[in-house]
């Protein structure tokens, strides 16, 4: 316990710390102790690099999210050279952040089992870890893939432009004959440079930035960085404002995971859910619109509190609809369940197993459809689900049906929570004036998105700016659980494996 | 079977009248085209320039110009401004076919909305268009809010207007996104492969100008002279019925018109 203690900082979530009360650990002690606390129940919410005063040298820092107590464990060391010893043999969860850190800052990290980029950017150093030159363009996508090889072995390439109305990405399967062996999955055709453009900041940009990670998660990105800032900012909202924020954050977990749904349902050929949700979604889309005028929820939260307020006659109106929604969405999704041709193509498809879901640090409804007992409003709440419990819903067959029903149990806690929260509307200012930023601290704060954790982390200069703002969207942990589930299954249940989890391009790309 | 139809009942026919009808109703805080009155916007205060996250507003001859395709629709100039003189209006009509029509001044208060395909392009297009979408970049809104025209509120098909799965089986290309430097060449692929005529329409802020991401170096301040543009529909995102209205004045549709001085849109 007390070399515990030593190894990390406690911080709980929409906290600032100062940044001399995180130990700096040599990297040895660094890669012992994120091991050991993965190994006894922690998860990996973030580890990033982050430029020292000297060149040479870079930080990396760890945040593991200790749910069973609530608390958020930070440590940090420095990596001097270009190179360090990877802690992903040891540590699948860090598989993906560590790509990011040798992409980002040139640091090999030796012993990684499959070291390729992330996003196919140039480094923000002047290293680089693959030893490209400086003068060659990088291509995305243009690497080996991990290939099989044998008699009728076939390799499949998709994208990165795809058949749908939706983002690039290019996957390559590994088949035999319709059999999926093997899919890899690459990324960064979004990569539009958010991460380090944030940096310096906080200006009148930044807002906008945290609004568009991923838009269809503007509410809970918006609000992870307006937590962040105003944790930096020592500033305590309103009641009423941080009421506001769970209904506009819980409105965006109904549009889109009643959506998510009717997709799967267009995706096995049902098509009556699929026609009904699609309207209802838009209707539920419609709702935040009333709420700010955006149907994505832009505008909606700002630093210090809320953009817009909501009185009487607009509670009332949000009441009146929420209750069609309600009795409409409940009637197109439980046909899924009473029709068994849907039945029988989301059931044992696409399994991932709860162990893997650990290994991977799969995060949200893949978690729980995993048998995973987490969820960030109640593991590390913050704002108005300090005070207002949602149970956690999970299921434990980890297929594409216990994604789809664990979404349907969520979408009906959702309801109850808008309607509870728009029966009992608190008093008070919607906004509070900010103070400049704390210099030389960090705030992590995280929030539970429709598709899982989004995780923001700022750290601040000696002039109270953004020296590093890093974001970690749910996508980034989940798309390596989307590959590894098409392990063994049909190729043509791809778009319904990949419609269960519904993976952000941008979120991840950045 | 029998469940499916009574559900089918409950649901009822939920396709909207527009554009034979009115348009549907939208939230009173919907942010639409920008209006400046210049009778009391106190010339060169510049507030509303420096509230700007995308440098959209420039003053000219002591006069706000508002560039629409670099505009967010966030309305900070709005709040900005202390004489009020600039508001967001409820006007959801943004489409326009010359990138210099997205420009409103003072003097220029509304924007000359997008003309219909001439000639031969509208023969071909008017009745069948067939789209192929590409996504370069950009935060999937544009994308979602274009996907959500081909539920059965907005029916799409019903204009003959579909989105296709290859771009040789396209009319034209939809493009989203700021165009990244990683999409760049994907892009120019696709547009190769669309057969001639083709036309081309850019949906979203960030793809007329790079949006909020304009200067970055990982992008190319959107579709710029990558390919040639028929139709821009500003926004951020903008609203289905901005990306609807855009589509049906391109293919020389009717569209429920007037419009009187309280920025109402109202059914002719």
């Amino acid at each position: 316990m007390n070399s515990e203690n030593m190894n990390f900082v406690t911080l709980t979530n929409g906290r600032a710390a100062n940044l001399e009360s995180i130990p700096t650990l040599e990297f040895k002690d660094f890669s012992r102790a994120v091991i050991d606390k993965v190994a006894t129940g922690g998860r990996v919410a973030a580890m990033f690099g982050a430029a020292s005063h000297q060149p040479a040298v870079t930080h990396i820092y760890a945040i593991i999210a200790d749910d069973s107590q609530n608390r958020l464990c930070v440590t940090r060391t420095s990596v001097e050279g270009c190179e360090f010893e990877s802690l992903t043999p040891q540590c699948p969860q860090v598989h993906m952040f560590e790509r990011e850190i040798a992409e980002q800052f040139g640091l090999k990290p030796i012993g990684h089992p499959w070291l390729k980029p992330v996003r196919y950017h140039r480094s923000w150093t002047n290293r680089d870890a693959w030893g490209r030159s400086a003068g060659k363009a990088i291509q995305p996508a243009v690497c080996d893939f991990y290939r099989v090889e044998g008699d009728e072995v076939h390799e499949v390439a998709v994208g990165p432009v795809h058949a749908g109305v939706i983002e690039p990405g290019h996957f390559r399967f590994q088949c035999h004959g319709e059999k999926v062996l093997h899919l890899e999955i690459a990324l960064g055709y979004q990569h539009r440079g958010v991460e380090h453009a944030i940096a310096g900041g906080p200006d009148k940009r930044s807002i906008h930035y945290a609004e568009t990670l991923a838009g269809d998660t503007t509410v809970a990105h918006s609000t992870a960085y307006c937590q962040a800032v105003e944790a930096l900012s020592r500033c305590q909202k309103t009641a009423h404002a941080q009421m506001l924020r769970g209904v506009a954050l819980e409105l965006e977990r109904l549009a889109n995971h009643i959506g998510d749904l009717g997709a799967m349902a267009g995706d096995v050929g049902f098509l009556p859910t699929s026609s009904f949700c699609g309207r209802i979604r838009g209707d539920v889309l419609n709702m935040t619109a009333l709420l700010c005028g955006s149907r994505f929820g832009r505008g909606m939260i700002r630093p210090g509190g809320v953009g817009f307020n909501i009185n009487d006659m607009l509670a009332e109106e949000l009441l009146k609809r929420l209750t069609a929604v309600e009795k409409d969405t409940t009637i197109a999704i439980n046909m899924l369940w009473d029709t068994s041709s849907v039945m029988a193509r989301f059931e044992d498809t696409g399994s991932l197993p709860k162990n893997i879901a650990v290994e991977l640090g799969v995060v949200g409804p893949a978690a729980r459809a995993a048998g995973l007992t987490q969820d960030v409003r109640q593991d590390q709440p913050s704002g108005i689900f300090r005070f207002i419990h949602v149970p956690v819903s999970t299921y434990d067959t980890g297929d594409v049906f216990a994604r789809a029903f664990v979404r349907w149990l969520e979408i009906q806690h959702s309801f109850e929570f808008i309607r509870e929260q728009l029966d009992t509307l608190p008093a008070g200012e919607i906004s509070v004036p900010l103070n400049p930023l704390t210099p030389n601290s960090i705030a992590v704060t995280l929030g539970e998105a429709w598709r899982g954790e989004v995780c923001h982390a700022a750290i601040t200069d000696e002039h109270g700016r953004f020296a590093r703002y890093k974001v970690v969207d749910p996508s980034f942990h989940n798309w390596p659980a989307l590959a590894y589930v098409l392990r063994n299954q049909e190729i043509s249940d791809f778009p319904l494996c990949n419609k269960s989890f519904n993976l952000s391009y941008c979120g991840n790309d950045l | 079977m029998f469940k499916t139809i009574l559900a089918r009942l409950q649901q009822g026919h939920r396709t909207m009248k527009y554009p034979d009808g009115p348009a549907p109703a939208l939230s009173d805080r919907f942010r639409g085209r920008p209006a400046v009155d210049a009778n009391i916007c106190q010339n060169g205060c510049r507030l509303c320039l420096e509230a700007c996250p995308t440098d959209a507003i420039k003053i000219s001859d002591n006069e706000v110009n508002i560039d629409l395709g670099r505009c967010l629709f966030c309305g900070e100039c709005a709040k900005a401004c202390p004489a009020g003189a600039i508001r967001l209006t409820g006007d959801y009509r943004l489409a326009v076919r010359n990138r210099e029509d997205l420009k409103i001044t003072a003097n220029r208060q509304t924007i000359k909305l997008a003309a219909a395909l001439e000639g031969k392009m509208k023969k071909l297009f008017g009745r069948s268009l067939k789209l192929r979408q590409v996504s370069a970049g950009g935060c999937n809104a544009c994308e979602a809010d274009t996907n959500v025209l081909n539920t059965l509120a907005w029916d799409l098909g019903r204009f003959g207007i579909q989105f296709v799965a290859s771009p040789r089986h396209a009319d034209g290309l939809l493009i989203t996104g700021p165009v990244t430097q990683n999409m760049k060449l994907a892009l120019k692929k696709t547009y190769d492969a669309v057969g001639e005529p083709k036309i081309v329409i850019v949906v979203g802020t960030c793809a007329i100008s790079g949006g909020p991401y304009i200067g970055h170096e990982q992008v190319n301040d959107g579709i710029a002279d990558i390919v040639p543009v028929d139709l821009y529909i500003p926004g951020c995102p903008p609203h289905p019925l901005t990306i609807l209205d855009g589509l049906l004045r391109l293919l020389d549709r009717k569209t429920p018109e007037l419009f009187d001085n309280s920025d109402k849109v109202r059914q002719s």
